[in-house]
């Protein structure tokens, strides 16, 4: 029942698709333990990173500051004063944004079957910035911007959704990104635009300045404001998770087994989007997390979105906390996040396409 | 019990066939034949309440179809789709797992019932040993009893199968067919769709025959499968030989010996 039968069904339907997701299973037991490590190695790189910088502190000497204020014994030293007034909630802010970001796109992923979708490539990203973009032209307070960014959010995967449903094209995964990247560059034109019509002392360098994604300015505040959406959407996900797998079978299959496929898609999409816009709306369109870590999530933990939604959030986070610590550092100002995302991912995201054609 | 009555399936734009009426009772099999594009699946899925009637109606123990909820619907009615290479690389375990959807609440996780029921589905069709290995590098012969032990995962009375010997070799076609007889002895009812008229005439009680969407018979399997009947479904010449108990329909073009009948 094996032998030369085995290989034949890749070769025959094989998409790209089962290609990718199909790769040497490590036993349960080693995927169990990813998670506690992944957990480790962020712990260890926060350590790190909140010793980086222009005032260089070692993991040593970082345990200790942290100790000491968290046992109420605060000193009003510097060095106090840097790691919790501006390291901590920059790092804090950035493992969310990441850690949101790749929950989204691992969501996304398994929603659509689809291991090349994410929310930068399904117009999510571009959609949250245009309405966050808009709700700063009008001087809108924090709260409205992120209600604004998780409308425009929505609306832009609505959009999709639509038109890539309408085009019946026998690739539909290549269909999906195609219609992404286009609605999302006619939502790239809508930002120029309300760039174009902004106060240029004002109002314009506020949207560029945020459009190019940096941290350098967190604050408690700001965590706490990504921390709720971001928290709640990832609490949703993960109630969710096993139907999300049923989700991953074809539509007919998920509803003759009992799924209310219409329903629950919607429950993940807004809970995708959330998570999306609450990154977007502190930091602005950080490119390539969503796609690369969920991705590479998948290899380690496998298709199952109960253990593949914590280990893209915690190496999401990961992911940032390093990109920011080398944004923060490299050169002699600040370098904006989303450059760096875009170097590292652009590079994966052609081999990742390479193989998907390759297989085709 | 399955009932259909004057059943006119397909979708607003294109009608795919009209006039169906069948009925299957508790522990009988229903074979459905037809050409390529018949509308097979489309009355399967029909049947299942995936696509609304377009006129007629569907009652399963009395109770038309379209008045289940999606999860009623699953715990009288269980699916095995046409194969396909799934998306991801989920466990054969995890995939009969899900066969519990209908019995598992919305947030939560399948329990140890559903764990011990998806264990008794591997352990009927004796594939215990493909457990944990990922459904992406199954054989045809190996993913099609994943996906019929995923159907019985849920407990249904009913089970509906979609060309299921479809792209089998020989060998994984009888042992499937051997399985559907099994189940049907075990109390189950079970529909199938089939390009094999000999399938159908070893395998199933009764016998639908859709031709240009119109019902050619609808009947006990061997009133409904004459050499007649089989000639006009598929245009060809055929004949009915017998075979010490074995009855074939061969192409008349290479028929053996004299033509009886």
């Amino acid at each position: 029942m094996r032998s030369l039968e085995a290989q034949a069904p890749r070769m025959r339907a094989g998409p790209a698709l089962s290609d990718l997701a199909a790769h040497p299973a490590p036993t349960p037991l080693l995927r169990a333990g990813r998670l506690p490590l992944a957990l480790l190695l962020l712990v260890a790189l926060v350590v790190v990173a909140i010793g980086v910088g222009r005032y260089p502190l070692s993991p040593v000497e970082v345990l200790r500051v942290l100790w000491l204020h968290v046992a109420g014994e605060a000193t009003n030293s510097v060095a106090d004063a840097i790691v919790w007034q501006i390291r901590l909630p920059r790092i804090g802010v950035s493992m969310l944004v990441g850690a949101a970001l790749a929950a989204a796109g691992a969501a996304f992923q398994q929603l659509f079957r689809n291991p090349l979708v994410a929310p930068d490539t399904l117009g999510v990203s571009s959609g949250a910035a245009l309405g966050a973009v808009l709700a700063i032209l009008f001087g809108a307070g924090f709260a409205v911007i992120q209600l604004a960014a998780f409308a425009g959010g929505l609306a832009a995967v609505g959009i999709v959704m639509l038109i890539a449903s309408r085009l019946t094209a026998h690739d539909a995964l290549v269909t999906l990104i195609l219609t992404g990247v286009v609605v999302a560059s006619l939502l790239g034109a809508g930002i120029s635009f309300a760039k174009y019509v902004a106060d240029p002392y004002n109002t314009l360098p506020a949207i560029t300045f945020w459009l190019m994604g940096s941290f350098a300015s967190s604050t408690w505040r700001e965590l706490a404001a990504i921390a709720l959406p971001a928290g709640a959407a990832f609490v949703v996900l993960a109630l969710l998770a096993w139907r999300i797998d049923v989700l991953a079978l074809p539509e007919d299959e998920a509803r003759a087994l009992g799924v209310r496929t219409r329903l629950l898609r919607g429950a993940v999409i807004a809970a995708a989007t959330l998570a999306t816009a609450a990154a977007v709306a502190v930091s602005g369109i950080i490119g390539w997390v969503g796609l690369v870590v969920p991705h590479m999530a998948r290899r380690i933990a496998g298709p199952r979105f109960a253990r593949l939604l914590p280990l893209s959030a915690v190496a999401g986070a990961a992911f940032m906390v390093v990109i920011d610590t080398i944004a923060r550092v490299a050169v002699v100002s600040e370098l904006p996040p989303g450059i760096l995302t875009a170097i590292v991912g652009t590079p994966v995201f052609i081999a990742l396409l390479a193989r998907t054609r390759q297989a085709l | 019990m399955l009932e259909a009555r004057d059943l006119a399936f397909g979708f607003p734009a294109r009608r795919v066939g009209t006039g169906v009426s069948l009925r299957v009772e508790r522990g009988q099999t229903l074979a459905v034949l037809g050409g390529n594009g018949a509308g097979k699946t489309t009355l399967l899925r029909t049947l299942l309440g995936l696509v609304p009637a377009q006129s007629g109606s569907v009652d399963i123990d009395g109770a038309p179809v379209a008045s289940l909820t999606p999860t009623e619907r699953a715990r009288r009615l269980a699916y095995v789709p046409q194969q396909h290479v799934p998306p991801f690389g989920f466990t054969v375990e995890d995939i009969v797992l899900m066969g519990r959807a209908a019995r598992v609440s919305a947030f939560a996780r399948p329990g140890r019932a559903d764990r011990a029921a998806a264990a008794r589905a591997l352990e009927r069709l004796r594939i215990e040993a493909l457990a944990q290995r990922p459904i992406t590098q199954l054989s045809g012969g190996e993913r099609q009893l994943a996906l019929i032990a995923r159907a019985l995962a849920q407990e249904a009375p009913m089970l509906m199968l979609d060309e299921p010997t479809a792209s089998l070799d020989f060998g994984n076609r009888a042992r499937v067919l051997a399985e559907l007889d099994r189940l049907r002895d075990a109390g189950l009812t079970i529909v199938f769709s089939t390009h094999e008229p000999e399938h159908a005439l070893a395998h199933a009680d009764r016998a639908l025959l859709l031709a240009g969407g119109r019902p050619l018979a609808s009947d006990i399997a061997s009133r409904a499968l004459t050499a007649d009947n089989v000639t006009r479904l598929y245009g060809i010449p055929v004949d009915l030989v017998e075979v010490g108990t074995r009855k074939l329909f061969v192409h008349r073009a290479d028929a053996p010996g004299p033509v009886p009948g």
